[in-house]
């Protein structure tokens, strides 16, 4: 009996696989031109299967993540009657962006062990490495700076953003606001049934400065001193245009 | 019209930072300050990272007040000698207060010492001009003779030159440890120190007050270029698109405020600075001491 059930058992344990997402975006490559000013990123797919869809409701998240960076955070205190920043507490890893959307709110959508495991949320993007243990509670400093980013627009939370047709496509718009970073940005696209994840998908966007944003960079760190000089002769020579202007106008 | 800015990366309104760079342009030429100590907070407040605001701040004084000068040189008020003296005095001010500014750096107390300067010369130097131009302006109208300082512990000091345009024949020694101290606060508070210099120039120095503006504006131009340099070379924090905006309005504010102020009255000039300078203290002093809303602040990683 057991012979016979083992093989059927095997066959039905995958069940995750015969589910899979096939997901694209509108850009993979986005140019930081001077004249930008945001960016809105188009992410839809399919759900892929191969049996009818099995009990449970369809859950879809869809990340998309800037490059990280640590940052420190400081935090005021009052010295002598004045508030004074106290010494910082690095957060070792903070991504420069980064935005979530579900169909669903976030913690209907997927349990803990899986947010743990796919590190999904942003406690798992916004870390602290090293664990400062010298009674500065760091877990307050790391809450502050989501929440500083937050304020600013880069952390983005979308519960309800993303759309489901027919337990089989989704879509979802996700806006990159004017302050974006450049360097190697991921998008993830995570496919859930009660609270499991089945499939994930993941691509990168190539979030680039060109033109003269990337020529002037460039040259900011390469060639500084003759970027100083070039800065300060820019600033004369406009200098004495102006000066110029305004004696041909009021002689 | 929005700008990405390729070394703040961010972006900003062009037309607000050009209007921004027009009006502290016009106090530029109109005061003979560099307007750092009013640009610097105003492009933190508007999202600028505080390393990029002070760095391209000293590019665009750069250029209001080498506009500024050639607009005096014309008119003959700039006192070259007496900048130069100042200069030579700032420039090694500058390499002191550098030296000041890493120590406390280390320290990891830069940040307050910053806010308290500001608030103190703020507030002095406020406070004295307010108080003497409105003397000034009182003694005018009741008709009495303004009286005539007497500068005779500089005339007892050797290295005695001549000052022509300033009308002064006094030691070389106090306007250089004038230039010296302005240099040590200009390096620590990341300004051009114009609105320090100004007064200096005209109650301890005594110099001829025609000749003020245009002659710290001469100073003001070396001092920054060389902070402009040492910030594109040690902190690639000089955001040339930033710049050009700023100096495109800034560049014309200084030209309307160079002839502008001849038509305004000296005291009723300075009272309008100090009142400027008080507001700016009065802020500031304020932020160190009210509950602040959000007790914390990011700052940018690794080895800044």
């Amino acid at each position: 009996m057991i012979r016979l059930l083992l093989p059927l058992l095997l066959l039905a344990l995958p069940v995750s696989a015969e589910e899979q997402v096939v997901a694209a975006l509108s850009q993979n490559q986005i140019s930081i031109t001077t004249d930008f000013d945001g960016s809105e990123l188009f992410i839809y797919g399919a759900v892929k299967r191969e049996a009818p869809a099995p009990e449970g409701a369809l859950d879809v998240i869809v990340q998309v993540i800037g490059p990280s960076r640590p940052v420190i955070v400081r935090k005021k205190q009052r010295r002598f009657g004045i508030w004074v920043n106290g010494a910082g507490v690095q957060v070792d890893a903070a991504p420069s962006f980064f935005a979530i959307a579900t169909n669903r709110p976030f913690r209907e959508v997927i349990s803990y062990t899986e947010d743990q495991r796919y590190q999904v949320g942003l406690d798992y993007a916004v870390r602290l490495i090293d664990d400062v243990a010298d009674g500065r509670y760091p877990e307050e400093y790391r809450r502050a700076a989501i929440r500083l980013k937050r304020d600013s627009g880069l952390y983005i939370e979308l519960p309800g953003g993303v759309k489901i047709t027919e337990e089989t496509l989704f879509q979802t718009r996700i806006r990159l606001p004017a302050q974006l970073v450049e360097g190697d940005y991921r998008a993830r696209v995570l496919l859930l049934r009660n609270g499991q994840v089945l499939d994930s998908h993941e691509t990168g966007i190539d979030v680039r400065k060109v033109g003269l944003e990337r020529l002037i960079y460039t040259m900011a760190h390469e060639q500084a001193a003759l970027y100083g000089l070039l800065s300060i002769a820019v600033a004369l020579a406009a200098g004495w245009l102006a000066s110029a202007f305004f004696r041909f106008l009021f002689p | 019209m929005n700008i990405y800015l390729p070394i703040a990366e961010v972006s900003v309104n062009a037309f607000l930072l050009m209007g921004l760079g027009g009006g502290v342009g016009l106090l530029s030429g109109l005061f003979g300050v560099g307007g750092g100590f009013l640009m610097t907070p105003l492009l933190i407040l508007i999202g600028i990272p505080p390393a990029v605001a002070v760095a391209t701040e000293a590019n665009q004084i750069v250029a209001s007040s080498f506009s500024g000068v050639l607009a005096h040189w014309r008119r003959r008020t700039v006192d070259f000698k007496m900048g130069l003296v100042l200069l030579a005095g700032g420039l090694v001010g500058s390499a002191i207060g550098v030296q000041i500014f890493s120590l406390l750096r280390q320290l990891g107390q830069v940040e307050l010492l910053v806010s308290l300067c500001y608030v103190v010369f703020l507030g002095v130097v406020g406070a004295l001009m307010m108080v003497e131009s409105l003397g000034a302006l009182l003694r005018t109208k009741r008709g009495a003779p303004p009286k005539r300082r007497q500068h005779s512990w500089m005339q007892g000091m050797p290295l005695r030159m001549r000052f022509r345009q300033s009308k002064l024949y006094i030691s070389a020694i106090p306007p250089f440890l004038i230039g010296m101290s302005v240099g040590v606060l200009a390096a620590i508070m990341g300004v051009g120190g114009g609105f320090i210099m100004v007064p200096a120039m005209i109650y301890l120095l005594g110099m001829a007050t025609t000749v003020v503006v245009g002659t710290s504006l001469f100073q003001i131009m070396f001092v920054t270029g060389a902070t402009t340099l040492l910030h594109a070379i040690y902190n690639n924090t000089v955001d040339a698109v930033l710049a050009v905006l700023l100096l495109v309005g800034g560049v014309i504010g200084t030209q309307i405020g160079v002839r502008l102020g001849p038509r305004l009255r000296a005291e009723q000039l300075r009272i309008l600075l100090a009142g400027l300078v008080l507001v700016v203290c009065a802020k500031l002093a304020w932020d160190l001491v009210r509950v602040p809303e959000e007790l914390f602040t990011l700052g940018g990683g690794g080895g800044h």
